[in-house]
């Protein structure tokens, strides 16, 4: 039975093509190699890299928050103002400079500057507390970012050691820590982080002028409670990845052929648990920038006149209907660094998650 | 000579990646007689299965046919409109896949699925609907069929599995069912099983199979026609002596080689060098000549065209020409 | 399986004694204890508080009291006005209860159905727009939401009243609570869908000749809701402290903002009996969401 009809294409035999031999030399390994073309080799981190790149989305989020640090860390050596500075013109309080428009300037001034002088703008107005506006917002960002930031390294470090002992150690060990993390994952955080808040504030005293004063008791509490109890999530994901990667017929592999455990976690545990460390911390900042904002909303933020995004927004709610600016500003910042963030989150897991990888 | 259930003619199916145009099927053409095995052997990356899927018009969603026609009792039914191809899909033509775990929807039970499948071509219902399922579930070899009705996917084991699957895929009475790898996934002894399965309700139900694999031995014991392919292409076809004693095409004399027989039971295995074809980039001549040990200049611009050998046997290799330009050389009477 | 049930519930009641050894043990780490802080008391009204607190009997004691009285109902009396806390919770709850269920339910249908939109028209403009939209809001907190819609719709442009007795318009802060969580179920619904679609199984949904209709309806949707499914509790969890800032905002009288009030009155027995109270309400959603998973995934069902 044949699996052709031999009716439908002309079929040939060999002959009838009327070739002759010469055509039919043998073909060397030089000109084999020629029509070999394999794909591109890169390395599992150039590719992420190339992927990344190539979303429009991260990218500007890369250009967004780099414009934002820059200014934070520039605009308090341009602009002339003090955060907790109540404006003062030649040297007299100058009362008549609360709650000022964007760009505008109080009478005392103007009468400034017509004399000749330059009076720096106030960019975003001021406050009901003569201070200027744009100054509080730049160090509010600064207070979000750096607690944002320092609370995701708390988290980071924490939550990476307990999970890879966890995950490593195995058996007992694994199981009691593992329970653990159930009973802590189970507490509801926001309440406290409250509790903290209230005790400690009442129980922390600390010497006055010290940088931790200027932060306040609160933070410090968000700082505790972030460290007790919110690397539970990291040290899972941390976990899950050891213990998959334990499993993996590769590292058999690499212990047969007489491989050291230190050599085995450098080469191959490492870069894997790598790309899930970072898109969950990148993922974690907006989230402990969103705690921190919530806490001083609740007015358990960082201690006045030191500004938070958060405390800004709770104190614009009262003169809302008049300066609906002193909201706006705060709340767009917040806004901008949480999103971000999460798109830089978003493109780097799009990237690098190796799961996503079909 | 049987019908021609089913006649694939210049099939070109391609996948849309970020890295470019990946050419699975290039010009894949073959027929299905009524009530044969037919096989189709290849390497991972060869287009096999790609092929059962673009007959059964369920590709991924970056992947289409790009030319060609699929005919079947002589309609194109790569032109058939939605409901046309939902009608023909179960119906006309089955198929069964490689991992029954995964195929099987996990929060359904397995009678939930059968009946469904059964639903879908047939009016039975209720009791009727009942005992067809029970029918079904016997007829592949299952035993115990009212519980196993009622139990979901991961309680059952593997070879259950994908007896359960060739239930639903047969439940219609197809014409034709295409089994696309289906030992691949499980244990060899049911593997065993499996192929006895589905010889045994071939014979007694007279549809077409299509029996996709890499797995030779398979091959060889079940198929009346097979057809051998690499980067998409076909090498080799004809009847399975034909290309077991027979074998035309460098690809399918390699692929002999590698695996053990009662021939070479005392040399050592030749495994055939280098990585399977890139199928973005596919070369100007034919695609195996880069792994060929006896390739030639006219191999790597060229690529061969579909000659017979004999009634039975087709491949696509320049050394039968250089063989048989030979042959004519020495012997010149002879034609 | 009713193994797992009374495991689970038991595990649920240990995390509540949890919470309130932790409660109770830092409201009394406040030197001077919670009670004589802030207000001048007179001997009279010092003696009547030790009375009903026992506040000269040692501290495991104080605690073993304070649980009985609990499990009977009775939660204290707040420092602020004196009023039984009881009365005050059970005043205050069902206006939360009502704003947090309509929010956790406006989020959970609203988002899985966007999600599943998205996933279904991928890549075309109604996928787009979810996306956006469903992103930008999982970068609003809440309480920036609260304010904005509050400035916008009941300040400037006088549509929707402001909160009181009579007007109690649930609009506003159904919108501000759910926003978050319906933008996340949003993007969880649309991978868990684009996910669910690309299985298997729907493969062989396909081959067997059910409609498209029929396959993600039937087999798709059934598998993505699981993710989901898991997301709920902490969903509520968000609800339950969010309820706190849109409450303050809107001045919705119910037990958030009760909650907020007390803790700038440093009105410590209301502190912790709301604390309890909130925590245990979180706490056994966590175990509804947990045990309803199981039901829609019968592979748990048997581990």
């Amino acid at each position: 039975m044949t699996t052709f009809d031999v009716n439908k294409t002309p079929k040939k035999y060999a002959l009838s093509l009327q070739m002759d031999l010469s055509k039919f030399e043998k073909a060397t390994d030089e000109e084999k190699k020629q029509q070999d073309v394999m794909s591109e080799s890169t390395t599992f981190f150039k590719d992420g890299m190339r992927k990344l790149f190539k979303n429009p989305l991260a990218v500007a989020s890369i250009i967004v928050l780099a414009f934002i640090i820059a200014t934070i860390v520039v605009a308090p050596h341009i602009v002339p103002y003090s955060y907790e500075e109540i404006l003062s013109v030649e040297g007299k309080r100058d009362k008549g400079a609360k709650n000022l428009r964007p760009f505008e300037y109080s009478k005392a001034e103007q009468a400034y500057i017509e004399k000749g002088n330059f009076r720096f703008p106030h960019i975003f107005g001021t406050d009901e507390q003569c201070r200027d506006y744009f100054i509080r917002v730049i160090y509010g960002t600064r207070v979000s970012l750096v607690v944002g930031f320092f609370a995701s390294l708390i988290v980071l470090l924490i939550g990476i050691i307990y999970g890879s002992i966890s995950g490593y150690a195995g058996g007992k060990v694994d199981l009691i820590m593992m329970r653990i993390v159930d009973i802590i994952y189970s507490l509801p955080d926001m309440l406290v982080i409250i509790l903290l808040s209230v005790v400690l504030s009442n129980v922390l005293q600390f010497k006055p002028d010290s940088f931790l004063a200027g932060m306040g008791s609160n933070m410090i509490s968000l700082f505790i409670v972030f460290g007790l109890l919110y690397w539970v999530g990291m040290a899972r994901l941390i976990r899950a990845q050891i213990l998959s990667i334990k499993e993996n017929e590769y590292i058999l592999a690499a212990r047969s052929i007489g491989a050291k455990p230190g050599h085995i976690i450098r080469k191959h545990i490492i870069p894997n648990c790598l790309s899930v460390i970072i898109i969950s911390t990148a993922l974690q900042i907006p989230s402990a920038i969103f705690t921190e904002s919530y806490l001083s909303f609740v007015g358990l933020g960082v201690q006045a006149p030191m500004p938070s995004l958060g405390s800004l927004a709770n104190s614009a709610r009262g003169g809302l209907q008049s300066y609906p600016y002193k909201l706006v500003f705060p709340a767009l910042m917040i806004c901008l660094i949480v999103l971000s963030l999460n798109l830089l989150g978003d493109g780097l897991r799009d990237a690098f998650d190796p799961k996503l990888n079909k | 000579m049987k019908e021609i259930l089913l006649r694939v003619d210049d099939l070109h199916t391609t996948f849309k990646t970020d890295k470019g145009e990946v050419q699975a099927v290039n010009g894949l053409s073959f027929d299905l007689h009524a009530g044969e095995i037919l096989g189709i052997v290849g390497e991972s990356g060869s287009g096999k299965s790609v092929t059962a899927y673009s007959i059964m018009q369920i590709l991924a969603d970056n992947g289409s046919v790009k030319s060609g026609k699929v005919l079947y009792k002589g309609q194109n039914i790569l032109e058939y409109s939605a409901d046309e191809m939902r009608k023909f899909r179960g119906k006309c033509c089955s198929i069964i896949f490689q991992d029954p775990m995964t195929s099987l929807n996990p929060v359904f039970t397995i009678g939930n699925q059968l009946k469904e499948a059964i639903k879908l071509h047939t009016d039975k219902k209720g009791k009727e609907l009942h005992a067809r399922a029970i029918e079904m579930l016997e007829l592949v070899g299952i035993n115990e069929p009212e519980r196993r009705l009622k139990q979901y996917p991961f309680e059952l084991s593997g070879g259950m599995r994908q007896r359960v699957m060739i239930a639903m895929a047969l439940a219609c009475e197809p014409d034709v069912l295409i089994a696309d790898e289906p030992t691949t996934a499980l244990d060899v002894t049911i593997q065993a099983q499996i192929l006895e399965e589905i010889q045994k309700l071939q014979k007694k139900m007279g549809m077409a199979v299509i029996l996709v694999t890499h797995d030779l031995g398979v091959i060889a014991n079940m198929c009346d026609d097979i057809i051998v392919m690499y980067g998409g292409k076909v090498c080799e076809r004809g009847t399975a002596d034909e290309i077991f004693y027979n074998s035309k095409h460098e690809y399918t004399k390699g692929l002999l080689k590698s695996i053990p027989n009662t021939t070479n039971m005392n040399q050592k295995l030749e495994p055939i060098a280098g990585t399977p074809i890139n199928l973005l980039n596919l070369p100007k001549g034919c695609s195996f000549c880069t792994r060929c040990k006896n390739a030639m200049k006219i191999c790597l611009t060229e690529p061969p065209e579909e000659l017979f050998i004999n009634d039975n046997h087709i491949a696509s290799c320049w050394m039968n020409v250089k063989e048989a330009l030979e042959e004519m050389s020495e012997n010149p009477e002879v034609q | 399986m009713w193994k797992y049930i009374l495991k689970r519930i038991l595990l649920a009641l240990f995390t509540v004694f949890l919470i309130c050894v932790i409660t109770f043990a830092l409201m009394n780490a406040i030197p001077g204890g919670p009670f004589n802080k802030e207000k001048a008391l007179s001997e009279a009204t010092i003696a009547s508080l030790n009375a009903r607190y026992n506040l000269d009997k040692p501290l495991y004691v104080q605690f073993f009291m304070y649980m009985k009285n609990l499990l009977h109902g009775d939660f204290g009396v707040s420092l602020k006005n004196g009023r039984e806390i009881k009365g005050i919770i059970s005043e205050s709850f069902p206006v939360s209860c009502r704003l947090g269920l309509s929010a956790v339910i406006v989020a959970l249908i609203l988002g899985t159905i966007f999600g599943s939109l998205a996933a279904l028209m991928r890549n075309k403009w109604p996928d787009r727009l979810i996306i956006f939209f469903s992103t930008l809001f999982t970068a609003v907190p809440s309480f920036v939401l609260a304010t904005l819609l509050l400035l916008v719709f009941s300040i400037k442009l006088g549509w929707i009243p402001v909160w009181s007795a009579e007007n109690t318009n649930y609009l506003l802060p159904v919108i501000a609570l759910a926003a978050y969580p319906m933008a996340y179920t949003t993007r969880l619904a649309k991978t868990s869908m684009l996910d669910a679609l690309s299985q298997d199984y729907i493969r062989t949904a396909k081959a067997k000749g059910v409609s498209k209709y029929k396959v993600i309806f039937k087999h798709a949707l059934r598998n993505s809701l699981l993710p989901i499914i898991t997301y709920a509790g902490p969903e509520i969890a968000y609800i339950i402290t969010g309820s706190m800032v849109v409450e303050t905002v809107f001045t919705v009288g119910g037990i958030g903002s009760k909650f907020v009030s007390a803790i700038s009155n440093r009105d410590y027995t209301m502190i912790m009996a709301t604390t309890i109270f909130l925590a245990t309400l979180m706490v056994f959603a966590n175990v509804i969401c947990d045990l309803l998973y199981k039901v829609v995934d019968p592979r748990i069902k048997y581990e």
